[in-house]
């Protein structure tokens, strides 16, 4: 693995560290995971204090996370941020080192003798579970391994859902689930233009998937998705959205004193609740307001879910003694993702499932103080919600910190901190990285996509 | 799949793509101006914290043309390259220059905008307006991010 080019760009690496050291007072900063937040604080950082110099290091040999991961295939414009994470990466002050893993291959107490900040960006890449029961039961699956199976996440190739029923009911009505419900339904010959996988298009041209249930604990007025992703569903060929008219009772009166953006949504779903339907569609998408999974029930698969019905109690969800039954053979909880503790000597919220931090400044654990020189941004830091554009913001707000504290002297400078070197890690380097980006963008060009995304580790590193 | 098939957002792409192929992109594709129109106006950023930068566009240029083509650094600005699906390119207008915009808001835009932070009656995405000849002298306001507010 460790190629001559490779070891040719540590040399100069090595050099342009040596030339950089001179350089008085530039920080050195270590950010770990190159999502959003990472890619962001990491533009932010450069721009304000161009002297300082940043490695970022991820663990898969790809970058991007859930840019890569995350957003859907057949949303490719939301992926053009790429464009101005590669940017930030041509910078002469940036290294990228990929499949090197917090916790496994490096320690953060390694990090933080050889950085003046590391920036904890890892993001939130763990089920959230319902804790009810029937959970195990099969084909009952998380919105992340669907999420990740079909965008080529390494290790969920196989993961294969079933989907040779008709019904599926989607737990929690956020983006991603409606993600989750747009690629179950969108017809096939538009998905095959997409980076989607190729096992994924395959499985999901054999599906046998006609509805789609969006189930919500809460009402139409408290509905997590946004505006745009709900109108995309109402345009989708071949498909009609159901509502159910018990769910709008009192609803068509409250619009007018809604805020606009809040406003606007529900004027969309009581129009749409309103409107005639299109006989000729024949896949069905209902969204369905005020139930609680409380069990799934199947034998060798599931077969339907029990809910609790539910009133509102000060914007709070609470249980009736009534129920509901609704049949399906598959179901799919988007209820979020949860960040976990990568390394003992983070001071990490087990129940928040985040690292415990004052506006982005990491605190000691058990104690209000500041540890100072460790960071976290993006979801690790505010807990996973929000879209890229909150992510950033978070970043920017983040890094403007790290500069406040640098410049007012509470981070210092230290020449012996010199950095990772990356001979001692089997890591890939930015141009690496192109080399593997090249390559799927030819074999997805053979086949008329705009990429086809290599999912085997091992052979993302027999590429470079 | 184009999330929103919309005729602005095809035009900010395909001057995104002519941008690259060619060194002078000088044809408008803004639906609303003749061809061949060169024009340059003037529009002036006002950032939260009272700075002013005055830069020129074509008539037929997008906001965030003007912002990209003249390398003016907002952070994070046009995340999504004008694809309408980020509303970091947010903009804020005075009422009469608001009321003067010849294309009103497609719901597309209202739903990004929706998203936007400090989000006020007269806003609307910098890569969705188009330049013409009697917006010379233009001014408008870009609204507070976090870091833009603090420095
Ligand atoms: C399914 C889905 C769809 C989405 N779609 C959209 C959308 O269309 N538009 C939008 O604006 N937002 C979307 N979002 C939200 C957006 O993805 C997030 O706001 C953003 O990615 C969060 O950034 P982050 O950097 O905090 O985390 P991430 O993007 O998760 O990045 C974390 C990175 O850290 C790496 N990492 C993890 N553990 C380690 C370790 N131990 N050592 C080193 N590296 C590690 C990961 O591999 C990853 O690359 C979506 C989210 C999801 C889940
Ligand atoms: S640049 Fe993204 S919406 Fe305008």
């Amino acid at each position: 693995m460790l190629s001559r080019k490779f070891l040719t760009k540590n040399l100069i690496n090595s050099c342009l560290f040596s030339t950089n050291t001179v350089v008085k007072n530039a920080l050195r900063a270590c950010i770990v995971g190159s999502g959003p937040s990472g890619f962001y604080s990491s533009q932010y950082l450069l721009k304000h204090l161009p002297d300082c110099r940043i490695d970022l290091i991820e663990k898969l040999p790809v970058p991007f996370g859930l840019v890569r991961y995350g957003v859907a295939p057949d949303h490719p414009e939301v992926k053009n941020v790429i464009n101005t994470f590669s940017k930030t990466a041509e910078n002469p002050n940036f290294n990228f080192y990929g499949n090197i893993s917090l916790g496994k291959d490096v320690s953060l107490n390694e990090l933080r003798q050889l950085y003046d900040v590391v920036v904890l960006c890892y993001g939130s890449d763990v089920d959230s579970p319902l804790g009810i029961k029937g959970e195990d039961i099969k084909n009952v699956i998380s919105a992340r391994e669907f999420v990740g199976w079909y965008n080529g996440l390494p290790h969920l190739e196989n993961f294969n859902p079933d989907l040779s029923g008709e019904e599926a009911i989607l737990i929690g009505q956020g983006n991603v689930a409606i993600d989750v419900a747009r690629i179950l339904l969108t017809p096939i010959d538009i998905l095959s233009k997409t980076d989607i996988t190729e096992y994924a298009l395959e499985a999901l041209s054999r599906s046998k998937i006609k509805k789609v249930y969006l189930v919500g604990r809460r009402g139409p007025l408290q509905a997590a998705f946004t505006i745009a992703e709900l109108r995309e569903m109402l345009k989708l060929p071949n498909t009609d959205t159901y509502w159910r008219q018990t769910d709008f009772e009192g609803i068509p009166e409250k619009i007018d004193s809604l805020p606009r953006p809040r406003k606007r949504i529900t004027e969309l779903m009581v129009k749409s609740l309103n409107e005639a339907k299109q006989s000729s569609n024949n896949k069905k998408f209902l969204p369905v307001f005020f139930r609680s999974p409380t069990q799934f029930i199947g034998n060798d698969k599931v077969e339907s879910v029990e809910f609790s019905i539910n009133i509102l109690e000060n914007e709070s969800a609470v249980a009736t003694d009534k129920s509901e039954s609704l049949q399906t053979q598959l179901v799919c909880r988007s209820i979020g993702y949860k960040s976990i503790s990568v390394d003992a000597s983070i001071n990490f919220d087990d129940k928040l499932g985040r690292v415990i931090n004052k506006e982005g400044r990491v605190l000691k654990k058990n104690s209000n103080e500041v540890d100072v020189g460790l960071y976290v941004a993006g979801w690790l830091g505010t807990g996973p919600s929000g879209v890229i554009l909150t992510t950033m913001n978070n970043a920017f707000k983040i890094s403007h910190t790290i500069i406040d504290d640098f410049r007012n002297g509470i981070i210092k400078c230290d020449t012996n901190k010199t950095g990772i070197d990356p001979r001692n890690y089997p890591c890939i380097t930015w141009t690496d990285w192109l080399k593997i980006d090249k390559e799927e963008t030819e074999r997805g060009h053979k086949v008329n996509k705009p990429r086809e995304k290599i999912v085997s580790i091992k052979e993302m590193l027999s590429i470079v | 799949m184009l999330r929103i098939i919309n005729s602005r957002v095809i035009n900010n792409i395909s001057k995104q793509i002519i941008r690259q192929m060619t060194v002078q992109p000088t044809r408008s594709l803004c639906s609303n101006v003749p061809k061949l129109q060169k024009e340059e106006v003037e529009v002036t950023f006002v950032r939260a914290n009272g700075e002013r930068i005055t830069a020129k566009g074509k008539v037929g240029d997008s906001l965030l043309d003007v912002v990209v083509n003249n390398h003016i650094d907002f952070d994070g600005f046009g995340a999504c390259e004008g694809t309408l699906t980020c509303s970091t390119c947010h903009l804020i207008f005075a009422k009469p220059d608001f009321d003067k915009l010849p294309d009103k808001p497609s719901d597309e835009e209202l739903d990004m905008l929706d998203l936007a932070f400090d989000l006020t009656e007269t806003s609307r995405l910098g890569c969705q307006i188009c330049l013409s000849k009697d917006m010379n002298g233009l001014e408008v306001k870009v609204p507070a991010t976090v870091n833009d507010a603090r420095s």
